[in-house]
């Protein structure tokens, strides 16, 4: 027997960089902050910080040099939170909201623990002059993480609060905690001492507090960085080229530059104007006559060839031993609000507003491209128009930057959806090759899989077999690629579910006795059980052109299983029904919680079933919402979400999870109503295969 | 050139580029930012505003040729402090989750209810689909119930 093989991975199997796109160095020293900042930057009050020595986050990190020579590595402060002499609480975290809800979450953490009302803690995010590093928003990390810290945060502040009311012959209340602070300024540490309530014991936490933004979301007032001004702000635009990587050779910008207010830059391959309108800016930018060359010439056509590179290895065959080949397109975020900055310079001192997942990555990528020490450069994440892994990089706050250094004014860059399309990443495409085998009695005997360039999260069976072979095999990507919801957990899924469900089929066992048959992870039978108990899978009913499908799976600490039903009798699919049920530990906010999976599963419906990015030669050609379909209304079919609280567990992150079980519970359900198994996502960009000229 | 625009009941002059676009005008001379750039194409419906009561993408009309309509933004929908019942309903049923299409959403959804003051859900997807308004954090079935939800407070 050949034992699992982790050598493709790379960096052995105890580092395993599950989410290799996702990646990224902190800064190699943060040091304490001292009295004497504190004092500069509250004046008065309690402060409390979260001091580790490494951050949980930094997990992802690769080890180094850091704790080398038995050095004490030097602390980070995660968070950290600051209760005013009015009373008032501020909670500092580095974390962004994109529609995540975390601003929520966070917020009902911090209430629950100090004892005071959701309206009186506001909490600061995502600002590298204010709040505490952060490495990013992704990976679902910031429930396990920044929960538990903010948690521990406000436990130690009522702490001291509450020695003070007791010195004070008063009883605790968040009314007098200004009346507490009074006096000279406060700094107290998380430590071992301090202890958080158990999620049995929560009355805030738990619940389904309303959004605390969403007032301002209903009336229009909240400003994303598209909304913001500056005093004597312009317009700026980037002329991008024709097709990805091109050279510009040349560029006649006499008309734009002759026009007054226009500003032209030209840095190498840089080329961009800024205007005080947006009808000035976009007629300079359509008056600059450009020449480029090169560039590539990539084409969809060639796709899944040009990704199929590498040794798959030897197969093992036992019984019923059966291979397929999934392949898996290239979509698009789309997030609604596109990329955009607006960056100002004061001297040599650069802040930028944008809506990114990761203010201290855009902060050293500015720095990097700008030359300038870090604590030059500021970012600020407004509350963000969405992401779903997408906004991960700096592209519009350096261009924006480069822009505004040049006309000595502030400059808002907004993306075109075009722009959106064609210049940020896309969820990587891929191919899985898999070969597995069962015994007579339905038990998995061999499990080969290998993942060429989509990812390695969720690569691994979560079934019982011995020795699987599960490889990922990095390959260079025709498009410029990165994270998405779910990262490759989506694809890995979809093949594994989808081959299953063929193993099941072969040796004539029912898909969800297959699966418990070859489980042993109870929390993922346990939510098998209550999707199909909830879907009335036992007493389903076959008829003509209907069909049934279900698929679990587990990854980033969320357990999901989803059944599906669909009418594929007139020749197209259509999805009737779904359930999702959905595990992670304690639940947080029931409310927010059934928003995220039933959202991420209506995201995972346009992969499921007809998102895919097209390009030739080196263009993208459905880079529009009129071309490239996503998910609308009429999509939408009724969406049965079954929550499984589990409070004697540790609450795990659940905006990306829900979705990685929706396209091969629906593709199994394909095959249940017509025979036919899809192997590819989307599955049905242009109906379903055998009702038009495919077949 | 100079326009006069019946914006939320004022009469505003404002200094527009021919080509500009109700939207852009909206944003950038007059500062009403609830109403969002999504696509410039009329097909995610994020910069829904009522034009004479009726939903309009502002990104697709000049901002030129509507003088002496009446232009309503999601910013005049609040009266006195009281949200609009469709308003109301989004944040009761918390119809959103990063909130940009949401304004959008609201204003397609007034719309709706002044033309059909009791729509059924069939109805209800079938006008927010025709005006496209597309949620890509995929709050659909929330919003469907936000605006039923509406339709009934207000009978």
């Amino acid at each position: 027997m050949r034992e699992r093989d982790d050598s493709a991975w790379g960096r052995g199997p105890t580092r395993v960089e599950e989410d290799r796109y996702e990646l990224f160095e902190a800064p190699r020293y943060r040091f304490e902050v001292d009295r004497r900042d504190f004092v500069k930057t509250f004046g008065t009050g309690l402060l409390v910080m979260f001091v580790v020595s490494r951050a949980p986050d930094s997990d992802a990190q690769e080890s180094g040099q850091r704790g080398r020579g038995g050095d004490r590595m030097p602390p980070d402060v995660g968070a950290w939170l600051h209760v005013g002499e009015d009373g008032k609480v501020t909670v500092f975290t580095g974390k962004t909201e994109i529609g995540q809800n975390i601003r929520t979450s966070l917020t009902q953490a911090v209430a629950e623990e100090l004892g005071a009302p959701i309206a009186s803690i506001a909490l600061l995010m995502a600002d590298t002059a204010k709040t505490p590093y952060d490495m990013g928003t992704f990976g679902s990390r910031t429930t396990p993480t920044m929960n538990v810290q903010l948690r521990k945060v406000a436990a130690a502040a009522r702490d001291v609060l509450a020695e003070r009311a007791a010195a004070r012959g008063k009883k605790l209340d968040a009314a007098i905690f200004g009346e507490l602070v009074k006096g000279a300024p406060l700094v107290a540490t998380v430590t071992e001492k301090t202890t958080t309530k158990p999620a049995s014991r929560w009355s805030v936490a738990g619940t389904a507090v309303p959004k605390v933004s969403g007032r301002d979301m209903v009336t229009g007032r909240h400003r994303y960085t598209t909304d913001m001004k500056r005093d004597g702000m312009l317009h700026g635009k980037v002329v991008r080229p024709p097709s990805y990587g091109a050279t510009l050779v040349r560029a006649d910008t006499r008309a734009a530059e002759a026009t007054p207010g226009v500003v032209v830059v030209r840095d190498g391959n840089f080329l961009a104007v800024a205007a005080p309108t947006s009808a000035a800016v976009t007629a300079a930018a359509a008056a600059i006559k450009t020449e480029w060359t090169g560039g590539s010439h990539a084409s969809a056509r060639t796709l899944f060839a040009d990704l199929r590179k590498g040794q798959r290895g030897e197969v093992a065959t036992w019984g019923v031993t059966i291979d397929a080949q999934y392949t898996i397109a290239y979509i698009a975020h789309a997030p609604l609000e596109p990329r955009a900055a607006v960056a100002e310079w004061n001297g040599d001192a650069l802040t930028v507003w944008t809506g990114t997942q990761r203010p201290f990555g855009v902060q050293q990528e500015l720095a990097g491209a700008f030359h300038l020490a870090n604590d030059r450069v500021r970012v600020i994440v407004p509350d963000t128009g969405s992401a779903y892994g997408g906004k991960h990089t700096g592209d519009a706050a350096v261009e924006a930057a480069r822009i505004a250094r040049a006309a000595k004014k502030p400059v808002k860059l907004v993306w075109t959806r075009e722009e959106e399309f064609a210049w940020a990443y896309f969820r990587p495409a891929g191919v899985i090759d898999v070969s597995g085998a069962v015994d007579r009695d339905g038990l998995l005997k061999a499990w080969d899989f290998d993942n060429y360039n989509s990812g390695s999260s969720g690569l691994r069976t979560p079934y019982v077999v011995p020795s699987p072979t599960e490889r990922f095999h990095e390959v260079d990507s025709p498009l410029r690629q990165g994270s998405y919801r779910g990262l490759a957990a989506t694809a890995n899924h979809f093949a594994r579910e989808s081959h299953m469900d063929e193993l099941a089929h072969a040796v004539r066992i029912d898909p969800l006795a297959f699966r418990l048959k070859n489980l042993k992870d109870e929390r993922l039978a346990d939510v098998l059980r209550a999707a199909s108990e909830k879907f009335g899978w036992a007493g389903r009913k076959k008829s003509a052109g209907i069909g049934f499908g279900l698929a679990c799976g587990v990854e980033k600490g969320g357990y999901t299983a989803a059944c599906a039903e669909v009418d594929a009798s007139n020749g197209s699919v259509k999805v009737r029904r779904l359930v999702v049920a959905f595990e992670c530990g304690a639940i947080v906010n029931p409310d927010g919680l059934d928003n995220q999976v039933s959202g991420a599963v209506v995201q995972g419906l346009g992969g499921a079933l007809f998102e895919a990015i097209e390009y030739e030669d080196g263009r993208l050609v459905n880079g529009r919402f009129s071309q490239y379909r996503v998910p609308r209304f009429a999509d939408v079919p009724p969406i049965e979400v079954v929550l499984l609280d589990r409070k004697d567990l540790p609450s795990a992150g659940a905006g990306e999870t829900p979705i990685v079980g929706v396209a091969p519970a629906i593709g199994n359900a394909i095959f249940d109503a017509t025979g036919l198994r899809i192997y590819s996502l989307p599955m049905i960009p242009s109906g379903l295969p055998g009702a038009t000229s495919q077949l | 050139m100079q326009v006069t625009l019946r914006v939320n009941g004022t009469a505003r002059q404002v200094d527009v580029s021919p080509a500009d676009s109700l939207l852009t005008v909206l944003r950038d001379a007059l500062d009403l930012t609830g109403a969002k750039y999504g696509c410039g194409e009329g097909q995610c419906g994020a910069c829904t505003v009522l034009v004479d009561g009726q939903a309009v993408k502002s990104c697709q009309p000049r901002a030129s040729t509507l003088q002496s309509r009446a232009i309503t933004t999601i910013e005049a929908l609040e009266q006195n402090g009281r949200l609009h019942p469709v308003q109301q309903a989004f944040l009761d049923h918390e119809a959103m989750q990063c909130g940009y299409c949401t304004p959008g959403m609201i204003m397609a959804g007034v719309a709706l209810l002044t033309a059909t003051p009791h729509p059924t859900d069939d109805q209800i997807v079938a006008a927010m689909d025709k005006n496209k308004n597309m949620c890509r954090c995929g709050t659909y079935p929330r919003i469907v119930a936000a605006v039923r939800e509406a339709a009934n407070a207000r009978a």
